[in-house]
C-alpha cells in the first residue's frame, strides 16, 4: 500500500473517494454501530444527567483556574521529581523532546498512545533527528507498519479490516499470513517486548494531570501504556495544557465517562498513575520522568467565552462515534489529527480556518455530539460559531476567519436579505420568478448533484391565498 | 520572556476577562449503601465481565489454593516479593514444591529478560477493591514492583474481601490519596486486552492473558 496523506484543504475530495469505497463505509459503519450500543448499555442504570453535570463542573472548574493550576501542577510535579517543560507551538515541543532525547543519546524510542504527539508530528521530527519512535499501542503499531495515520482518536486502526491487518502484518513483519486475531496479537506482543526492552526513552499521552498531586493518569487496555512508562530508563509524558485537573479526586467520575463514552466499558484494563521516577529504593519504573506542556493554540481558544468550551474535551471520541457524517466519511477525510464533529471545532484553532474552513460544515447539525459528549460541550452551537468566523461573520478571533468569505454568496444574501424586507419588491420579484419559471437553471453547484433544482410554483402563494380568501366571501 | 511567562501571561490576561469556577456536586459516584453481599457479588460480576477469574479461598488455606492454580495453569516459574506477609506465606507454602520461585525485588536492569521472557507467572498482594468496576488497586512497592503485575503472562491477585469498597471515589476519599501519592498507583480491572483489530476482543497483547484473583475471605 502507498503512502497516503489526506489534508483538510481536500476535505470533499477524500469525502467523495472514501463515500466510493464500500470496505471504509462498512469498516465505519459496524464499529460505530456497535461502540454506540455499548456506550448506551454502560450507562444503563447510572444517572448520566447528573454524572455528566458533574464531568462539565470539574472540566468548567480546572479552565477557570488553568494559569493557578498549571503552576501548582507544575510545582507538585517538580517537587515528586518530574521535569516539567512548556511548549509554545508543536515544533517547540518536538525540538524540546528530541533534546532530552539526545541528552540521553537516545536512539530507539517506544510510544504508548498520545493524539498530542500525532497533532505535532512528533515522529517523523524525532526519525529526520536519526531517532526512531514506534508505536506500540496495537492500533497504532498497525498503522504506523501501514504507513498511515490514525483514523479515530481511540480506534486508531478502526478503518482496516481483518484482511486488511492479515496483510499488513504478513508484508512488514514477516509473519505467517493468519487472520486468527489472537495469533497476530500474540505476533505483535513478540515483536514490542524486543523493542520495549530495547528503548531508550517511553513518551506518552496524559489523559489527566492533576494539579493537587503532580500525577499524571493514563487511561488505557493493553499495558503498552504501562510499559511504556516503567520499562525504558527516561519517561516522557506530552499533553495539551488543558488536560489538568485541580483535585485527585476529580480523577474519579471523569474516568467514569471516559471509559463508558468511549468504548461502552465500566473500566479500563488500567488506570495508570504516575506521581515521580523511580525512588532509590525502588528496582522498576524511569530514572527521569518529564512532562511537556503544550500550549499550539490553546491559549488561544482560552480567550473567548465562547470557544473556550472546546477545551473541556477528554478526548473520548464519543462525538465521532454517533455522527453519521464521521460513520460515513471515516477518520481520514478530515484530513487532520482530530476528526469527526471534536476535531472540526478544534482543528481551525490548531491550523487556521484557511487549511480547514470547510470542517464545521461537515455536519448536519443534528445534535448528537452534543448530546453524548460526557462533558457538555455544545458542539453544534461551536459548529455554527466557527461557519459565522469562516465567512467573516463572527468575531474574528480565529486564525484565518473569513478565509471562506465569498462575494458572491454575499451578494447573493444581502440581496435576499433586501428582497424579504421590501414586502412590494418581494412580491413583484415572486411574481416575475413565477412566469419566467421555464427559464431557471436546472444546475445550481454542488446543490443539484443529489437533488432536483428547485422551480418557482406558476403562482405563488400569497396569489392562491387572496384567491382564496375571495372565494371564501363570495360562497 | 520564557515559553512559560509568555503562556501564562495569555492565559492570566484573557480577552473576555476572568472566569468563575463551578462547584461540583460529587453525590452521584459514591453513597451507593451497599451490604457487604451485594458488594462482593457485584466487584465479582464486574470482574469477570471482563475475563478477571475469581477464586474464592480462606485466609487460613489460600496458599494450598495457590498451589492448586499454579498446577492447573501448568507454571513453573513464579516470580514473587519477599517482605510482604502474602509473599512470605506463599513462599513458606511452594519452598518444597516444583514451582520455581523468582525473586521480584531486584533492580529490573539484572533479570529483564528472564523476567519478560521466561517468569510465567507473578503474584502480589493488592491493596484493596472496588466493587463498581470491579477493579484492584495496588500500589506497587520495592518489594512488589510496578512489573510484577504487568510483564508475566498470568497476574495472581490475593485481594482481602473486607478491603472491598464501592466506588473508586470512595477509595481516594476514604484512604486520602491525595495525601500523598505513590510513585505509582494502580487500578487494574482485568487482564491485558485489546480490540484493535476490527472489534475482536484479544487477551494478553501487552500485559497479562489471565488475571486470577484469589479473594481471601476471614
Amino acid at each position: 500500500m502507498s503512502v497516503q496523506t489526506f489534508t483538510p484543504r481536500a476535505f470533499h475530495e477524500q469525502a467523495r473517494e472514501a463515500l466510493g469505497n464500500p470496505q471504509i463505509r462498512a469498516n465505519f459503519r459496524s464499529a460505530m454501530d456497535g461502540l454506540m450500543a455499548k456506550r448506551r448499555d454502560s450507562f444503563g442504570d447510572w444517572d448520566l444527567e447528573t454524572l455528566r453535570e458533574l464531568g462539565a463542573s470539574i472540566r468548567l472548574r480546572a479552565l477557570a483556574r488553568l494559569p493557578d493550576l498549571l503552576e501548582r501542577l507544575e510545582a507538585n510535579c517538580e517537587a515528586n521529581g518530574i521535569r516539567v517543560h512548556w511548549a509554545e507551538d508543536g515544533e517547540h515541543a518536538c525540538r524540546l523532546i528530541r533534546e532530552l532525547c539526545e541528552a540521553r543519546g537516545a536512539r530507539s524510542v517506544i510510544k504508548g498512545k498520545s493524539m498530542v504527539t500525532e497533532e505535532m508530528h512528533l515522529n517523523a521530527h524525532l526519525e529526520a533527528a536519526g531517532i526512531q519512535a514506534l508505536e506500540s499501542d496495537l492500533g497504532e503499531y498497525l498503522v504506523q507498519l501501514n504507513e498511515q495515520t490514525p483514523s479515530h482518536i481511540i480506534m486508531p486502526a478502526i478503518h482496516l479490516n481483518t484482511d486488511e491487518i492479515a496483510d499488513v502484518m504478513h508484508d512488514k513483519t514477516g509473519i505467517e499470513r493468519t487472520r486468527d486475531v489472537d495469533a497476530m496479537t500474540a505476533a505483535a506482543r513478540a515483536q514490542l517486548r524486543e523493542r520495549f526492552m530495547a528503548a531508550d526513552v517511553g513518551i506518552s499521552g496524559v489523559n489527566f494531570a492533576v494539579a493537587e498531586t503532580g500525577t499524571l493518569c493514563l487511561v488505557e487496555n493493553e499495558g503498552n501504556g504501562r510499559m511504556t512508562t516503567t520499562v525504558p530508563p527516561v519517561h516522557i509524558a506530552v499533553t495539551g495544557l488543558e488536560k489538568v485537573v485541580e483535585h485527585l479526586r476529580d480523577v474519579a467520575p471523569l474516568y467514569s465517562l471516559l471509559t463508558r463514552s468511549a468504548t461502552g466499558q465500566h473500566a479500563t484494563t488500567y488506570l495508570n498513575m504516575i506521581s515521580g521516577p523511580r525512588k532509590a529504593q525502588e528496582h522498576d519504573g524511569p530514572e527521569e520522568v518529564h512532562l511537556v506542556l503544550v500550549d499550539n493554540g490553546r491559549s488561544g481558544i482560552y480567550q473567548d467565552d465562547e470557544l473556550l468550551d472546546t477545551l473541556r474535551c477528554i478526548r473520548c471520541g464519543a462525538c465521532m462515534n454517533h455522527c453519521p457524517v464521521y460513520t460515513r466519511v471515516g477518520g481520514h477525510s478530515y484530513g487532520t489529527t482530530y476528526p469527526g464533529p471534536i476535531g472540526s471545532i478544534l482543528s481551525p484553532h490548531l491550523m487556521g480556518l484557511e487549511d480547514t474552513k470547510d470542517l464545521p460544515t461537515a455536519s448536519s447539525l443534528c445534535g448528537a455530539c452534543g448530546e453524548v459528549c460526557p462533558v457538555k460541550i455544545p458542539i453544534p452551537d461551536l459548529l455554527v460559531r466557527l461557519r459565522r468566523e469562516a465567512v467573516g461573520e463572527g468575531r474574528g478571533n480565529v486564525r484565518g476567519a473569513g478565509a471562506k468569505r465569498s462575494r458572491a454568496e454575499l451578494v447573493a444574501w444581502k440581496g435576499w436579505q433586501w428582497l424579504a424586507t421590501h414586502p412590494g419588491a418581494w412580491r413583484g420579484g415572486t411574481a416575475i420568478a413565477g412566469k419566467l419559471r421555464a427559464l431557471t437553471p436546472s444546475r445550481l453547484g454542488p446543490w443539484t448533484e443529489y437533488r432536483t433544482a428547485p422551480k418557482p410554483a406558476k403562482t405563488t402563494l400569497h396569489t392562491l391565498l387572496k384567491q382564496r380568501r375571495h372565494e371564501e366571501k363570495d360562497a | 520572556m520564557s515559553a512559560r511567562e509568555r503562556i501564562l501571561k495569555r492565559l492570566r490576561e484573557r480577552a473576555d476577562g476572568p472566569l468563575e469556577a463551578p462547584e461540583s456536586e460529587f453525590a452521584v459516584v459514591t453513597g451507593r449503601g451497599w451490604t457487604p453481599e451485594e458488594r462482593l457479588a457485584r466487584f465479582e460480576h464486574w470482574i469477570a465481565s471482563v475475563h478477571g477469574e475469581v477464586v474464592h479461598v480462606s485466609r487460613a488455606d489460600w496458599t494450598v489454593r495457590l498451589a492448586e492454580v499454579l498446577r492447573d495453569k501448568g507454571v513453573r516459574r513464579l516470580a514473587l516479593g519477599r517482605a510482604h506477609p502474602v509473599a512470605a506465606e506463599a513462599r513458606a507454602a511452594l519452598a518444597d514444591g516444583e514451582v520455581e520461585l523468582v525473586d521480584a525485588d531486584r533492580d529490573i536492569e539484572s533479570w529483564r529478560r528472564e523476567q519478560f521472557e521466561l517468569v510465567e507467572a507473578g503474584v502480589a498482594s493488592s491493596q484493596g477493591g472496588v466493587a463498581e468496576t470491579g477493579s484492584l488497586w495496588l500500589w506497587p512497592t520495592p518489594d512488589e514492583p510496578r512489573l510484577l503485575s504487568l510483564v508475566p503472562p498470568i497476574h495472581i491477585a490475593v485481594l482481602d474481601a473486607e478491603a472491598i469498597e464501592d466506588t473508586l471515589f470512595d477509595v481516594m476519599e476514604g484512604q486520602d490519596w491525595a495525601a500523598g501519592m505513590p510513585t505509582n498507583a494502580l487500578l487494574i480491572s482485568g487482564p491485558s486486552k485489546t480490540a484493535d483489530i476490527e472489534q475482536t476482543l484479544a487477551y494478553g497483547v501487552h500485559g497479562p492473558r489471565e488475571l486470577i484473583v484469589l479473594l481471601r475471605h476471614p
